[in-house]
């Protein structure tokens, strides 16, 4: 059913449509709205969860990955310092293969502190092992929830995930959104059947010490699952189509690609506006066209590569930095695109919340035309 | 009907519930069958302190995340504001700016704005018994742009708040939507 509701309140009753048995979380702007809403749900016996009150970050995700190892569904939320806090606990996640789903509500990093948007928090967790989707607007962000438990769950998988959508700009954006019925996610998203768990009467490790004879192996197959998910979204994305009638069986979405000369790539809540520019400029006989990643992890490599055989220029809209190299982003891009004659050109733009407007979308596509990037766009220059 | 898409901005102090404005003439805007997106301008919000909120009204799906520089409306819960910030920066002719003050002033408005003002403060005052003036000004807001439906907005209010605080809200409301409805604003 459609309703209206904020982005934080989505997210929160799509968590609980997956029926977490196990959430714990700590509270930061802009992800409060989301943790306080479960925390109201389950007081009020509207979602039969353990709510676990913690004192940090560390100890949220702790208590997951206790929780999840002992065989429960689980889940959390944070972003920006929070996430940087848990950065220890995400690496023992992933390679325990645990199957935690976390909200990233993305926000920029400090010094100088900053509660706006960008994405350098989910992005400098990007070698940590967890899948990475990001959403453009609420009915993707609630939706990737449930996607997303039914892809990490998968015994071929067994892998965790973030799902990550700009703070502010959609966690405290009212829109309307289809809301499923608990009955059609429970149709699609079975119980939680872990592969193997934490059990007093029939004891195992998880995550015990690995010596040099055995590491190397841990890693590679960590890498092959992460592979492995790939298809599993594809496969998974497309089930959630037919049953919801939202295909997401792409990593990646093309929008007025097919004939275009640019290609604009970029992630989250950026793509509506980059839409809404791409119409206009189209309107003005630009041909332009837009290439979403909506999975960052695994990278879609081949899936991009394919999709740009026919353009000339790319131009990449990194919310990111990674100092001393290029937004995250237009590096992969660039390797996936490595051989080709295309010509990609990276902007570094909207960090700490700076807001990005049509006019900055074509500013930046003339900038591409002209062979000129590989910048920071928007630069207050008396400030430098 | 084509294609539209309008745009309001609210101008208010931190306190006088411009984020909640914005949220239910969204929620009104919705019931009426039209997409609406609402959101602030992410501050961080200390009472007093100048803040805006945004509402778009579309009949297609909203994509746009930029924040609103060509407002169609702008409310303006404090006309003290008016001195420190352009808050008609941007507007369109033909667009209508609705303002809260004691008395109308001389406002440099764009060519081809429509300005209404109320007694936004009194009427909360006397209603609600609190100088909260922003479910007063919505109501003067169905009233003078034919945005939403005032029955609509009286559903998000009841939606929003409880008991007395829903009656005194509605009754703020449904008396500054009268006013404008009978221009002795």
């Amino acid at each position: 059913m459609k309703e209206i509701l904020e982005g934080s309140h989505a997210v929160a009753e799509a968590t609980r449509l997956c029926r977490p048995e196990v959430i714990a979380a700590y509270p930061i702007t802009p992800q409060t709205h989301i943790v306080e809403a479960l925390a109201q749900m389950v007081a009020d016996c509207r979602l039969q969860s353990e709510y676990i009150c913690v004192e940090s970050e560390f100890s949220a995700l702790s208590a997951c990955l206790g929780a999840s190892a002992a065989g429960s569904r689980t889940y959390s939320a944070t972003t920006s310092q929070g996430l940087a806090l848990m950065f220890e606990v995400c690496f023992n996640v992933a390679g325990m293969r645990l199957p935690i789903v976390m909200t990233i509500a993305n926000r920029a990093m400090s010094a100088p502190l900053s509660i706006w948007n960008d994405q350098q928090d989910s992005i400098a967790l990007r070698d940590s092992g967890w899948i990475q989707l990001y959403a453009e607007d609420n009915q993707e962000a609630l939706d990737l929830h449930i996607l997303a438990y039914r892809v990490c769950e998968d015994h071929d998988i067994l892998l965790p995930a973030f799902v990550c959508f700009d703070g502010f700009i959609l966690t405290h954006t009212y829109e309307p959104v289809d809301m499923p019925t608990q009955e059609e996610v429970d149709a699609y998203l079975p119980a939680f059947n872990p592969y193997q768990r934490l059990d007093a009467k029939d004891p195992i490790s998880f995550g015990m010490y690995a010596t040099p004879d055995y590491y190397l192996e841990f890693r590679y197959e960590n890498q092959r699952a992460m592979l492995r998910a790939k298809d599993a979204i594809s496969k998974y994305g497309a089930l959630f189509g037919e049953q919801f009638g939202r295909d997401y069986s792409g990593l990646i979405e093309g929008y007025k690609l097919e004939d275009a000369e640019i290609a604009l790539i970029a992630m989250g809540s950026i793509c509506g506006t980059i839409k809404d520019a791409i119409d206009e400029m189209r309107a003005d006989g630009k041909k332009v066209g837009l290439l979403k990643i909506r999975c960052y992890r695994p990278f879609p490599d081949e899936e991009i590569a394919s999709a740009l055989s026919h353009i000339k220029t790319v131009a990449v809209l990194d919310k990111n930095i990674s100092l001393g190299s290029k937004g995250a982003v237009a590096l992969e891009v660039k390797d996936a695109l490595y051989g080709s004659s295309i010509d990609v050109y990276d902007y570094i733009l909207g960090l700490g919340g700076r807001d990005i407007r049509k006019k900055d979308i074509k500013a930046i596509v003339d900038l591409a035309e002209k062979g000129s990037g590989d910048m920071f766009y928007g630069l207050r220059e008396e400030l430098l | 009907m084509g294609f539209f898409l309008r745009e309001l901005r609210i101008h208010g102090r931190g306190g006088q519930g411009s984020v909640t404005a914005a949220e239910l003439i969204a929620v009104a805007a919705f019931q009426g069958g039209v997409y609406a997106q609402a959101f602030p301008a992410f501050g961080v919000e200390r009472r007093g302190a100048p803040v805006q909120a945004f509402v778009r009204f579309s009949n297609e799906k909203i994509r746009l995340r930029s924040q609103v520089y060509e407002p169609d409306y702008i409310i303006v819960q404090d006309s003290t504001l008016i001195a420190d910030i352009n808050v008609f920066a941007g507007m369109k002719a033909g667009g209508i700016a609705i303002i809260n003050t004691e008395k109308a002033g001389k406002y440099s408005a764009p060519e081809g704005v429509s300005i209404i003002t109320i007694d936004a403060t009194k009427i909360a005052l006397e209603e609600i018994g609190l100088p909260i003036t922003n479910t007063a000004l919505m109501g003067a807001f169905a009233a003078a742009t034919g945005e939403i439906e005032f029955s609509a907005l009286e559903n998000a209010l009841k939606e929003r708040f409880e008991g007395k605080l829903a009656t005194t809200n509605i009754k703020a409301s449904q008396r500054a939507y009268e006013m404008i409805k009978g221009g002795s604003a």
